[in-house]
């Protein structure tokens, strides 16, 4: 079954702190007056301009296997393989916050307004980070609650932990994003840009637990997986 | 303090009207554009660079301050063609073909300006000939290549490539930077230096332009 999820701007804006950690702030420096008045006006013009909305398909283990495949571009071991196979149930999904606000940003740049366009572009990432967690969420809360309790739903995505970007056409394949007006480009980037996709994975928590010292960890910058696994505890459900 | 220093302070703070209000003032009592632009604007940019370094401040302060940079700027750049001042240089910047991202090149596009230099912004999704096109156009001593995926990091090896096949080497010089790419992928491409990020990259771009001048 596929689902199409909607949501008001103002349901996803994330908060301040997360907003100025994407822009380098540490979380124990108090931002100026000026940086929260500019965090301030890039919320409001989120929250006017986000369309944000989602697609949500299950998919089986074997059929997730297929699109994992893609086009044989992987890394011939990833992580992923072992958490979709451990993993009581799966999703697909792709979740964009919209065109308007990457519109909104272009716009400000080109007027000379660089710390409202760039302060919007951070509101914009964190938002749209904020998709796959709601939609972890709710994929948590669907059809049979009992047989999840105790399961953590965790998101992984092509282009991260081995599995490579060029799995975003099979994906897409399955997904169909076109009706939430998502599309791919030849670098299998997405449009609008401020988008996500991936599978969710529902399970123990432990299947979310390895250790990041795979080939392509070493080039990898944001490393949210230790975040991500130092907040499992917390994630668990107890039903 | 003087008036120049009075708009470097007042950059470094982010006050945009004030700055806008001292450089008409400097002009006013008969300052050179050059003088203000040198002493006050690109001063005032240095520290805040500096500070970024540093960690004193950070980006959206940093973003702050180029708003207010522009602010003078737009006051002084139809004197400055008319005097005739030179930039510091010209770069030519853009994200890679098949490459939407862009706004890490905007950051060093912005962080260029305020140092001094004229940027050519092709934007994002640019193919190698434009990119090599444009700085001979434009008599560009630098190309700065962005890429955010592995998959478009090619393109990079394809403008290096494409410049020493004009035998261009000499005369442009190629810096390349974004998320996945690396020091490592810089010497592997040929390319001239790797930006880590914005602030570095405007360190290696007046590096390289004064190996060309």
């Amino acid at each position: 079954m596929t689902q199409q999820i909607d949501w008001r701007g103002a349901d996803t804006l994330p908060d301040r702190r997360e907003v100025l950690h994407l822009q380098g702030l540490p979380a124990d420096v108090e931002p100026s007056l000026r940086v929260v008045e500019i965090f301030e006006a890039a919320a409001d013009m989120y929250t006017e301009a986000a369309e944000p909305r989602a697609l949500l398909a299950d998919i089986s283990r074997e059929a997730f296997a297929e699109v994992f495949r893609g086009e044989g571009r992987n890394a011939p071991v990833t992580p992923i393989e072992s958490v979709a196979a451990r993993a009581g149930a799966l999703a697909l999904f792709v979740a964009t916050v919209g065109a308007r606000v990457t519109d909104r940003i272009r716009d400000l740049l080109a007027h000379n307004e660089p710390a409202l366009a760039v302060m919007l572009d951070a509101v914009a990432s964190a938002a749209a980070d904020r998709l796959t967690r709601r939609l972890a969420d709710r994929f948590d809360r669907a059809e049979d609650p009992a047989s999840r309790s105790g399961l953590v739903t965790l998101g992984y995505s092509p282009g991260y932990c081995g599995w490579h970007v060029s799995g975003q056409r099979a994906l897409f394949a399955y997904v169909g994003p076109d009706a939430i007006g998502v599309t791919l480009n030849e670098s299998c980037l997405m449009h609008p840009l401020k988008s996500v996709s991936g599978v969710l994975a529902a399970g123990p928590a432990d299947i979310h637990q390895f250790t990041p010292a795979w080939a392509f960890c070493a080039d990898c910058r944001n490393r949210t997986c230790l975040t991500r696994m130092r907040q499992l505890p917390a994630l668990e459900r107890t039903g | 303090m003087s008036i120049l220093s009075d708009i470097a302070v007042n950059l470094q703070r982010g006050e945009d009207e004030q700055v806008a209000l001292l450089v008409r003032q400097a002009l006013d009592d008969g300052l050179d554009a050059g003088v203000v632009l040198h002493e006050g604007l690109i001063a005032g940019m240095g520290v805040v660079g500096e500070q970024f370094r540093e960690r004193e401040i950070f980006l959206p302060d940093v973003l702050l301050a180029a708003r207010a940079m522009y602010a003078g700027l737009g006051l002084l750049k139809p004197l400055l063609a008319h005097e005739g001042v030179p930039a510091a240089g010209t770069v030519v910047i853009g994200s890679v073909k098949g490459d939407l991202h862009d706004i890490g090149k905007n950051l060093v596009g912005i962080m260029l300006a305020g140092a001094g230099f004229e940027v050519i912004d092709l934007g994002n999704d640019v193919a190698a000939e434009r990119f090599v096109d444009a700085a001979c156009g434009h008599g560009a001593s630098v190309i700065g290549l962005s890429a955010l995926l592995t998959t478009t990091m090619p393109v990079m090896k394809e403008v290096v490539d494409l410049v020493r096949a004009r035998g261009l080497q000499d005369r442009i010089k190629v810096i390349v930077g974004g998320a996945p790419v690396s020091e490592a992928w810089a010497r592997q491409i040929g390319a001239d230096a790797y930006g880590y990020d914005a602030a570095s990259a405007v360190e290696r771009i007046r590096a390289l332009a004064r190996t060309v001048a």
